[in-house]
């Protein structure tokens, strides 16, 4: 496999697959054509031996061919922190992770408050024309949680959905408000659960962990607080809230109770919250310094249930690159944060492996659904539909190795972590934007 | 028996018989500290670095007297105000004094396994000199050598640790110790300024003063680190007097012959009543200082027989 550029109608068949669309359910030998941006046809009907004699094949070897990944939450650092990482870098890590979209957020310097910095992240991507970026706007200007952004006019530049990124907007009177603006224009808000002044000063979640090691605990309760109140501000707007990386059983039953009754919340989750818990810390492990903290053991086993059972509605990879400078340091003055684009997917099939979601459940959390919570276009196979693609072998064993990730920053919290599962190939509007058979030889790399 | 570690980062992990081989070589150290010629010639040629970036009085001059006596070259660095300031990170500096080849680097550090940190950049020995709230090993080995000392053992002790537990590295080296070597410990404190899940620890929990000092052999007051107060913990000083501050009344409850501890510096009329720290029948107070250098200089002489002979490069 070669990549190459397509002219604006060539056309190339992927035969050989198992083709997967999770939003309708479809698995199924078969194959599937991409006309210039767009797939033009799929199906068991897409074989070898009934394709057109002009047209390029690439033989999937029966390995999984599904709509590219969609991530809802990833810091990008450009503007501002090119230094940790770029949109290139980001988009290089996102498609050798299978990501064909992925949403940033606004806290960036400057800040995504404004209409010309959507416009910048735009055509800087487009420009890149790697993996696909939607900007998500400010609640408040400057993130500074007091005014509230021109949510508005951002929409119409392309913000599409609004979130002061990895800060609560903490005033419950600005939430409302918010929420109130934002509904008038069918606006999204997403939230990052966390009751501030209980997280503050904390290095990690509170309990026995925190106090062997001397560290300031964060407790559980500090995302239920926070959730429960906003819950009480959707019921009295009526207003769509997003809750952002959920990581406690409190703030995920709390959540299920308000789906029960009919409130329009929605939530989603990050693979470190289901594939580690708060022992990954050990001996002071900044790379495992995440906000919000990894949790207990009883949280994690939560986290999956709430996956399975429909409550959380979305896995993001919840990529927040930081450079040695922000991370070797004393685990109290560490950043927050670890990267995650490229082990999105391997990360995640481990649910798949272990029995806990079938291959279609999981999918849906990374394609379709998230995709259709910010409505944007992208997560499903249809014809007409911009070919975002990723083929990948789900059983193809390899070890998570921060020397071999694309990604600036290497701030991975699954170092040495053997995983199931590799991103062959990547494809967005019909053009092959990774291959992994065209890496180098990644360190530790198997299979 | 050896000791099997290339550094004294903290006591949780080090097994009895490890701590007994550091116990029973300060007590060959206390009697040379009580003589005339205090100086022998264990560690000639050896350097040590002391690098506090925190202050202290008590802890820094008790490593430099020990390793002096010793015969090491012996150089202390306070950094809290030098280089750090200007934007030198603590893997810097370590990689920085590690270029000058020291033999045993002695760390203290306001944050949490920050001398971990450091100790994974340098090919010294590094002992803890106390980082954070997380351990200061030195100080639970002089206060079980004095315990040991004036008790005769360490098992079977009832031992109540008073106070602010939840920003004390003293604590959580004294609980690692104590439980370690088989003596009941509790803790009591306000619930404020107890850790999560302390209880986990393999300590009693008491909030009552004259309950968690019942019957006990050993009363180990800490000093409430006003310093490190970033919220509410306590009122006022005078409530937290009231109901934690040690008293003749409070001490009424221990066993007529426990022992009053206290790591030092006193605040006193805050964590405990003056004339208790002073009555020098009960309080070992003096004596914890006295046992101090002596464990510090077997921490400094064991660590050092582990490393390189001086005629092999150090590397």
């Amino acid at each position: 496999m070669s990549v190459r550029t397509v002219g604006p109608r060539a056309r190339v068949a992927y035969v050989g697959a198992r083709l997967i669309d999770p939003a309708s359910g479809l698995d199924t030998p078969g194959g599937l054509i991409t006309e210039g941006e767009q797939i033009a046809d799929f199906g068991p009907h897409i074989t070898r031996t009934q394709l057109p004699p002009d047209i390029d094949v690439v033989d999937c070897a029966g390995h999984c061919l599904a709509p590219g990944l969609v991530d809802i939450r990833v810091q990008l650092r450009e503007p501002g922190e090119e230094h940790k990482g770029t949109l290139a870098s980001a988009g290089r890590a996102a498609t050798a992770g299978g990501i064909t979209t992925m949403v940033c957020l606004p806290n960036t310097d400057p800040v995504i408050d404004d209409v010309s910095v959507v416009e910048f992240v735009a055509r800087r991507a487009r420009l890149l024309g790697l993996t696909k970026v939607y900007p998500y706007g400010a609640v408040t200007r400057g993130l500074a949680g007091q005014e509230l952004a021109e949510m508005g006019m951002l929409a119409e530049a392309g913000a599409v959905a609004f979130t002061d990124g990895v800060k609560a907007v903490a005033n419950a009177r600005i939430l409302r408000q918010a929420l109130n603006y934002a509904s008038t224009f069918g606006l999204l808000i997403v939230e990052h659960p966390e009751e501030p002044t209980l997280a503050a000063g904390g290095d990690m979640n509170a309990g026995e962990m925190a106090t062997r090691l001397g560290l300031a605990g964060i407790p559980a309760a500090a995302e239920v607080i926070m959730v429960e109140r906003d819950i009480r501000l959707v019921e009295l707007t009526g207003a769509r809230l997003h809750f952002a990386h959920v990581s406690t059983a409190a703030a995920i039953a709390v959540i299920r109770a308000a789906k029960a009754r009919g409130l329009p919340v929605s939530c989603d989750t990050a693979p470190p919250y289901f594939a580690l818990n708060e022992n990954a810390v050990g001996d002071y492990r900044t790379f495992a310094k995440l906000s919000p903290p990894l949790r207990a053991e009883r949280d994690r086993l939560a986290v999956i249930e709430g996956l399975a059972d429909g409550t959380i509605d979305a896995i993001a990879s919840d990529h927040a690159p930081e450079d040695e400078d922000a991370k070797r340091l004393p685990f109290s003055q560490a950043a927050f944060g670890g990267i995650g684009l490229e082990t999105l997917l391997s990360v995640s099939l481990e649910l798949v492996h272990n029995g806990q979601l079938s291959m279609i459940e999981l999918l849906k959390l990374i394609t379709c659904k998230p995709g259709d919570l910010l409505d944007l276009p992208a997560g499903r196979l249809a014809k007409g539909a911009p070919a975002d693609l990723t083929l990948f072998d789900p059983e193809r064993g390899w070890q998570v190795r921060e020397s071999a990730l694309h990604s600036k920053s290497k701030n991975t919290p699954f170092d040495y972590r053997p995983v199931q599962g590799r991103v062959l190939l990547t494809i967005v509007d019909g053009r092959r934007v990774f291959s992994f058979d065209e890496q180098a030889p990644a360190v530790g790399a198997g299979g | 028996m050896q000791y099997r570690h290339r550094h004294l980062l903290g006591i949780e992990g080090l097994t009895p018989p490890e701590i007994i081989l550091l116990l029973d070589q300060s007590e060959r150290f206390v009697e040379q500290n009580r003589r005339a010629d205090k100086k022998q010639a264990l560690l000639n040629g050896r350097t040590i670095i002391i690098l506090f970036f925190e202050s202290s009085t008590r802890t820094r001059t008790s490593f430099e007297l020990a390793g002096k006596r010793l015969g090491a070259d012996v150089i202390t660095m306070s950094i809290a105000t030098s280089s750090v300031r200007k934007g030198e990170t603590l893997i810097d500096t370590a990689m920085t004094l590690n270029a000058m080849h020291p033999d045993v680097l002695v760390v203290r550090h306001p944050a949490s396994g920050a001398v971990k940190l450091l100790s994974e950049k340098v090919n010294c020995a590094v002992i803890n000199g106390g980082d954070g709230s997380h351990e200061h090993p030195t100080q639970a080995l002089l206060d079980a050598l004095t315990i040991r000392r004036r008790m005769g053992r360490l098992s079977g002790l009832k031992v109540a640790i008073c106070g602010d537990i939840l920003h004390s590295r003293v604590a959580r080296s004294n609980i690692h110790l104590l439980t370690t070597m088989g003596a009941q410990v509790r803790v009591v404190a306000p619930r404020t300024l107890l850790p999560s899940a302390v209880e986990r620890l393999g300590v009693e929990v008491y909030h009552d003063m004259a309950q968690g000092l019942a019957g006990c052999d050993i009363v180990m007051m800490l000093r409430l680190q006003t310093e490190r107060m970033q919220g509410n913990f306590v009122p006022s000083i005078r409530e937290y007097f009231h109901f934690f501050g040690l008293t003749y009344e409070k001490l009424a409850e221990a066993s007529d012959e426990a022992l009053i501890m206290h790591p030092g510096p006193m605040n006193r009329g805050v964590e405990i009543d003056s004339v208790v720290a002073d009555d020098y029948g009960r309080s070992v107070i003096r004596e914890q200082v006295e046992m101090g250098v002596a464990v510090r200089m077997a921490c400094l002489e064991i660590l050092t027989r582990n490393l390189p002979r001086s005629d092999t490069p150090n590397l």
